[in-house]
């Protein structure tokens, strides 16, 4: 199936998503997500950051629709036409809902553990506007503790519904939840029931604000301080493959390993996350991939360890030199290229 | 001409016996008897009968698109959530005459070749949910319900389910979430529900008094009810008038008389009360555009407007509104549309699901930005910060209540402008209690 997304042209299999097809570019294309997670089944659609315009169904239908679709749970039709950042009303759009996002989220970011891997500080940083146009209170909530490794601070959360279905598919039987409805809506347990499950840590790794947080990591470092090594061990509950995070010698976390989207390639039981701190339970494999862009990296890895993204390579082979016949017998003879053409 | 209500100030009408004396269940006969579901799809379909819920999709068409798999159970699914502030005519109907749509249930069922029914009833209505399940039990014990009915070979149950209550559980997805047992949040669409509805099986949802009508066109012939009318509005339209007018209650119009004519002739409404005058009309329940009483009257190309689906929404948003659901509300000159707008917004505020981000973040705004301005404290930019926090919010959801709570209030501000500036420009007047903007010029009555 071809689908043309912002000019590029790429061949999918069917069934592939908008999003899905837009990650296959590069991170310049793909649209941002802040409720759609992969590995989880059935997120999306929530958070509206990631609408699109269609401009083309399909080959076969090529009207545009009309509304802006959820790129993350749309599927590709052959022949359909998709522009993301190259529409000024998407644009505008996700302007928007970064506004409706941050309507009550109490920007704490100084004082919240998520700072500098919070998916919405990038969206923000990325879709915002600098300025503000709120006044109104904010709708505020008591931070939870959740057992004794998660806390629950309701203030920050945007509401994206991944730990519902993380709990939902990787333990047995859920015990949180939303409650309520509208703006007033929250995740809770039941009477503040503790959330214990061998896998119930992963709630923290797939919540993209600072709402599900690590109590034992809790207030110990910023993590652009911290030092991210992948390494594993022999686990009998899960596959034992995890970042650590270092400050000088010691381990101040354990997550699971994350792509290129901020997405857990493999879910850590609790026992790798909360209890396995010292670097002799692990062997080390090495440092961690990070995104240049990240401030995770900042000052860490001088090199650059992405490789060009797909569309910069399709780009360059795309490139034609202008066809540019007219007379210019009268200018003076050139000497040399301007330096801006040397490249 | 009446086709839903003919009989339904008859003594004892929700009896089964009476409502069989007055022509009740011939369409049933008819239907399971001599027509074929296809026949039954096809009359419906030439009747040109529009989902009465608000939507007005063409209901033959609704159930054209009901995928028909081997070996998948298919439902039908009333939507009986009737809660659009300004919309009571379903509560009418299934309170009075419980019998009228539970015929029409079998005849749509039949069409549908569902064998199992529900009718999903707004919570707060338990004792219409009381006096339908005894008019079911009714039905039971004649065997128009049940196994093999009137000896055709059909079968069908019919359940009543109570709802908990939320506005949003009249959208049709959050209504089968709800149905499912689940907190009803409305579902990603496509796949649509005639493809993947309850519990996963294509299902078709119809408003109760568009299954009401079914049996109508049954009896009579899909030519007949498009024969009321006019254009591609056919047949008759359940409007629950309210507001400030001198009759209020649920009227049954043939499509296509004025507005003008439904306000104040006496058959209708009866005028505006104690001769006041109209200032605006809320033309189909609280979520379609306001419409000032010069606009009301009038289309856009100065033809009078009529009670159709096409006539109030002529020109688009722009000069127009929508038919929607049919809750008439009517505004004399002591209405304030700043308030009336805040109560909307508040309405919407507390009812939306909270799922997707324009609609749960964008509604609270909107609400308290319009509190705001209602007590005296709203800034010169706040207009203009509504309107743009609507627009945002329009379309960009994944349900309609977002476009529901949007519309009024950027409906309000496109008409009445100068009623939220002088809000802003005088809050020691507009603060005052009962206080009303007036226009230069405008008066208190006739």
């Amino acid at each position: 199936m071809k689908v043309t997304i912002d000019n590029i042209t790429l061949e999918v299999e069917p069934g592939t998503t908008i999003m899905q097809a837009a990650r296959m570019i590069g991170p310049e294309i793909a649209p941002p997500a802040m409720c759609y997670y992969e590995p989880l089944k059935g997120t999306g659609g929530k958070c509206r950051g990631c609408l699109v315009k269609v401009t083309a169904g399909s080959e076969k239908d090529p009207r545009p629709m009309p509304k802006l679709v959820p790129s993350c749970i749309t599927t590709v039709q052959d022949g359909m036409i998709v522009e993301n950042t190259i529409n000024e009303q998407v644009l505008e759009t996700r302007k928007g809902i970064v506004e409706f996002l941050l309507l009550n989220h109490p920007l704490d970011c100084p004082v919240c553990d998520q700072a500098g891997e919070c998916h919405l500080q990038d969206f923000s940083f990325e879709h915002g506007v600098s300025s503000t146009r709120t006044v109104e209170d904010r709708n505020t909530f008591e931070p939870v503790d959740l057992g004794p490794y998660i806390k629950l601070n309701m203030n920050r959360c945007i509401l994206c519904y991944r730990c519902v279905y993380a709990a939902d598919q990787l333990t047995e039987g859920r015990v949180h939840g939303v409650m309520h409805r509208g703006d007033h809506a929250e995740i809770s347990t039941y009477i503040e029931k503790a959330i214990d499950n061998d896998f119930s840590g992963n709630v923290i790794d797939v919540c993209p604000v600072g709402a599900l947080t690590d109590r034992t990591y809790r207030f110990k470092s910023r993590v652009w301080f911290s030092k991210p090594e992948d390494a594993h061990c022999d686990c009998d509950k899960c596959s034992g493959n995890v970042t650590l995070w270092y400050r000088g010698d010691e381990v101040i976390r354990v997550t699971g390993r994350k792509n290129e989207w901020g997405e857990v390639k493999e879910f850590i039981c609790n026992t790798c996350r909360f209890e396995r701190k010292k670097t002799s339970d692990w062997v080390i494999e090495g440092p961690t991939k990070i995104a240049r862009h990240s401030v995770i990296s900042a000052n860490k890895y001088g090199a650059n360890l992405i490789q060009p993204s797909f569309s910069i390579k399709q780009a360059a082979l795309a490139y034609k030199l202008i066809d540019d016949d007219r007379d210019r017998s009268f200018l003076p003879a050139k000497k040399s290229l301007p330096s801006s053409e040397k490249k | 001409m009446k086709i839903l209500t003919e009989h339904i100030e008859v003594p004892g009408i929700e009896t089964i016996d009476v409502y069989r004396k007055h022509g009740g269940y011939q369409a049933v006969e008819k239907a399971l008897k001599k027509m074929t579901p296809d026949e039954v799809t096809e009359e419906v379909k030439k009747s040109g009968l529009r989902g009465r819920g608000g939507a007005g999709f063409p209901v033959g068409m609704k159930w054209s698109f009901l995928a028909k798999p081997e070996g998948v159970p298919r439902y039908l699914v009333c939507n009986a959530d009737e809660s659009e502030p300004g919309t009571f005519k379903d509560h009418y109907l299934m309170w009075k005459s419980p019998h009228t749509l539970i015929e029409g249930m079998i005849v749509s069922s039949f069409a549908l070749g569902a064998n199992t029914s529900y009718i999903y009833v707004r919570g707060e209505l338990m004792y219409v949910i009381h006096i339908l399940e005894k008019a079911i039990q009714e039905a039971y014990d004649k065997g128009l319900l049940g196994k093999n009915i009137l000896g055709s070979g059909y079968d069908l149950d019919l359940y009543v389910q109570s709802g908990g209550g939320a506005y949003i559980c009249g959208e049709e997805t959050a209504l089968l979430e709800s149905l499912e047992g689940k907190r009803g949040n409305p579902r990603n669409k496509p796949p649509f529900p005639a493809v993947k509805g309850l519990w996963q099986c294509p299902t078709v949802v119809n408003n109760v008094e568009s299954i009401a009508a079914t049996s109508w066109i049954v009896n009579n012939g899909g030519d007949a009810y498009a024969q009321i009318g006019v254009g591609r509005s056919t047949g008759t339209k359940l409007i629950s008038a309210s507001g400030h007018i001198r009759k209020p209650g649920v009227y049954e119009i043939p499509l296509g008389i004025t507005v003008e004519d439904f306000i104040y002739s006496d058959e209708w409404c009866g005028g505006i009360r104690d001769g006041h005058k109209l200032k605006a009309v809320v033309a189909g329940g609280s979520s379609v555009p306001i419409l000032p009483a010069e606009m009301i009257l009038t289309t856009a190309t100065g033809e009078k407007r009529l009670m159709t689906y096409e006539s109030l929404s002529d020109g688009g948003f722009a000069t127009g509104t929508m038919l929607g659901s049919g809750g008439f509300i009517v505004m004399d000159e002591t209405t304030c549309i700043v308030h009336n707008t805040l109560t909307f917004a508040r309405f919407y505020h507390h009812e939306s699901c909270g799922q997707c981000s324009p609609c749960r973040e964008g509604t609270g705004w909107m609400d308290k930005v319009i509190k705001r301005i209602e007590l005296g404290q709203g800034r010169k930019e706040d207009i203009d910060l509504l309107v743009d926090v609507a627009k945002k919010i329009e379309g960009n959801t994944i349900c309609p209540l977002g476009d529901a709570a949007a519309w009024p209030v950027s409906a309000a501000i496109r008409h009445f402008r100068d009623e939220f500036e002088w809000h802003i420009e005088h809050p020691e007047l507009a603060t005052q209690p009962g206080a009303v903007y007036m226009r230069p010029g405008a008066s208190w009555s006739n």
